[in-house]
């Protein structure tokens, strides 16, 4: 079995056996999405239009949450300096802890997407874009806290550090998953807005693994 | 032994020392005549009378704050590839003086958005981009002091910078294209290269002051740091001595 | 025949610099064994003999060519056990130590033998969280077992060991070397390891600091 495939099969396996982490997140994206209509009001109308930024700040919180499990555990169990150590790149073997993070964070965010779609009163005739939308955003997300997860290990205060690394650099991703569901219910085309969102991945895709792996190496120096 | 960890900060405080008096004078004479320029020269704008004048701080505050950036991002590099101390030292002693322009220029933004916007603040493309890059500083500014280890903090510090630099491209464009959908392209628009040359004058006048001031408390705190780290050994040399 | 060895080598961690001038060399079937108090530098020799961290100062020489030249070539043909055991919670103790042996491209083969190695055959299916310090130790020294590699480089690896598991430990270590095998060991219980050097660490300390006597 490649290094790869080694690495994301244990974390799916970590992450199955502590189902509870995965499904708090996604509880999480649900609560914390349930809090807008107490604050702005019940309005149906309101709601539709709050709804995908809600849906997509949500989700950006709501990953923020889950992205210390990346590498901490890791990290103070002393597998990081076994990873490190271990041949092949490094930034394959974060390729492959950032795929199964997005696979039990991501994916779950989006299955829960469309049920605060439809309790926001969002048209139903964007769901589909909502979801495109996500598939190729949320991985940006993933790659992009990995290096801020990375970077703050061993910090003094990691866990209220990430959040100001990274949040700044979910603004593009912020903006254009937002703006596609809108071109959608606007009438317009989203394309242009995806397609952005799928070059901001792929750039994340080259920098991130790399950056994240110069990290990983500085923390366990 | 690497030889450059002991040759070159004892060279560069030497080079620091002279630099720094003919920097620093130059700094305040292009200062004092910038704003003299810039405050009393220069005509009031047709439209937007004396808080044109606004524009003599918050243009160059904000090109500073994307040059002094730049600037943390090439010694950041510089730092990663070749491990060179004082790259380090240049960008950690750059990060709050960039922080610093950052603000003048959100600031002087605000102050200026009030006569002519009749509000301290509008999600204005431009604005919008100079706060992202606030925080992108204060990161940077939190991680580089985030763990007992220095160097580890400098070199996380350098990851993250080089990370922000390939990412405020697409910041940028981002909330441009963002702006684009919210508002009409309006606001602000200091007409580009037809600037008249009564007001591009002070402007260039107090962009080279800022810059040398930048360049002055730059090698300021990097002498500094270089001092504080020679203190440093010498008392682990009294404590390994007893 | 290959050696390993280092030379002139200089730690600096922090402010510190940890030890200077040191060297060692590692032929085949050969042992090092590590000694020095707390703080003379064992964990951040064998962390540099790993590549873990990088060294200040000398080079580190695999066969004549520096391990710089090919890091990956070097991390292949090393097994390292740290301080940490490396072990999660969750994961059976079998399934903890087959990961690793997949890790290293070794596949599952020798999972059962290298548990069997420590006594560990019994506790093959508990999970990491219910083992004790010690059963924890041992599994994270199977590890070494599981997937064979030409350098060990061992932390403080007797941590925690009883008796029996002593002598497991010494067993593996001889049939290692016997097989070709080289062994770098920190150690502060002494380990039975006939014909082994001793590196005392104190020996290279370097009590001047960084930057006095410089041009800092």
């Amino acid at each position: 079995m490649s290094l790869f495939a080694n690495v994301v099969a244990r974390d799916l396996r970590l992450a199955l056996r502590q189902r509870g982490d995965a499904v708090m997140v996604v509880l999480f994206f649900v609560l914390a999405a349930m809090l807008f209509p107490f604050a702005v009001g019940p309005e149906p109308n309101l709601l539709a239009r709050l709804a995908a930024g809600v849906i997509w700040v949500t989700a950006l919180l709501a990953v923020l949450l889950s992205l210390e499990r990346l590498f901490l555990a890791d990290f103070e169990d002393g597998s990081l300096e076994l990873l490190v150590l271990a041949p092949g790149p490094l930034s394959l073997t974060v390729l492959a802890k950032v795929l199964a993070h997005w696979l039990t964070t991501g994916l779950p965010l989006i299955a829960a997407a469309p049920l605060i779609a439809l309790l926001y009163n969002m048209d139903v005739s964007a769901l589909p874009v909502l979801a495109l939308a996500m598939l190729l955003g949320t991985p940006s997300l993933s790659l992009t806290g990995a290096v801020g997860a990375a970077l703050t290990l061993g910090a003094r205060r990691g866990g209220v550090l990430v959040p100001l690394l990274v949040l700044p650099l979910y603004i593009p991703v912020l903006i254009f998953g937002v703006a596609a569901i809108d071109a959608t219910l606007a009438g317009l085309s989203a394309r242009p807005h995806l397609l952005f969102l799928a070059a901001i991945f792929l750039v994340m895709l080259v920098v991130a693994p790399l950056a994240a792996a110069a990290a990983l190496r500085q923390a366990v120096e | 032994m690497n030889m450059h960890r002991f040759a070159n900060p004892g060279r560069f405080v030497r080079l620091a020392e002279r630099i720094l008096p003919w920097s620093g004078a130059l700094a305040v004479l292009a200062l004092a005549a910038g704003l003299y320029l810039s405050l009393f020269v220069s005509p009031a704008d047709y439209q937007q009378g004396d808080s044109v004048r606004i524009m003599y701080v918050h243009v160059p505050a904000a090109w500073m704050a994307l040059f002094v950036y730049t600037v943390i991002a090439a010694a950041s590099a510089s730092a990663l590839i070749w491990r060179h101390p004082l790259a380090d030292l240049v960008a950690r002693a750059s990060a709050p003086v960039g922080a610093g322009f950052t603000f003048l220029a959100l600031a002087t933004g605000s102050l200026w958005g009030k006569p002519m916007w009749g509000t301290w603040w509008v999600w204005d493309a431009r604005l919008t981009s100079v706060l992202v890059l606030f925080f992108l500083y204060l990161g940077h500014m939190a991680l580089s002091n985030a763990f007992d280890d220095q160097s580890r903090g400098n070199r996380a510090a350098a990851v993250l910078a080089l990370v922000g630099f390939v990412n405020v491209p697409i910041i940028k464009f981002s909330v441009d294209w963002w702006s684009t959908l919210h508002q009409p392209a309006s606001v602000m628009r200091l007409d580009g290269p037809t600037i008249h040359p009564s007001m591009l004058w002070p402007l260039l006048v107090m962009a080279v002051g800022f810059k040398l001031y930048y360049v002055s408390i730059m090698l300021l705190r990097v002498k500094s740091e270089v001092m504080a780290a020679r203190l440093r050994a010498r008392s682990m040399a009294a404590v390994e001595a007893t | 025949m290959s050696l390993f060895s280092g030379r002139d080598l200089v730690c600096v961690r922090g402010d510190r610099r940890v030890f200077a001038g040191l060297a060692f060399d590692l032929p085949p079937g050969g042992a090092v064994l590590l000694s020095g108090p707390n703080g003379s530098g064992k964990s951040s020799l064998l962390r540099l003999m790993a590549g873990l961290l990088r060294p200040a100062g000398g080079d580190l020489i695999w066969d004549g060519a520096p391990i710089a030249a090919d890091p990956e070539a070097h991390r292949a043909r090393l097994r390292y056990v740290g301080h940490l055991n490396a072990i999660k919670p969750v994961l059976t103790a079998a399934e903890n130590v087959a990961f690793w042996a997949r890790h290293a491209g070794a596949g599952e083969a020798d999972v059962g033998r290298a548990l069997a190695g420590f006594a560990l055959t019994p506790l093959a299916h508990v999970a990491g969280r219910l083992l004790s310090s010690g059963q924890r130790r041992r599994v994270a020294l199977a590890r070494l077992l599981a997937a064979p590699g030409e350098v060990w480089l061992l932390d403080e690896p007797s941590v925690g060991l009883d008796q029996a598991s002593l002598a497991h430990l010494s067993t593996a270590i001889a049939m290692h070397r016997a097989a070709g095998g080289r062994v770098a060991v920190a150690t502060h219980t002494p380990i039975d390891m006939p014909g082994a050097q001793t590196l005392a660490l104190a020996d290279f300390a370097d009590s001047v600091p960084l930057t006095v006597g410089s041009d800092w």
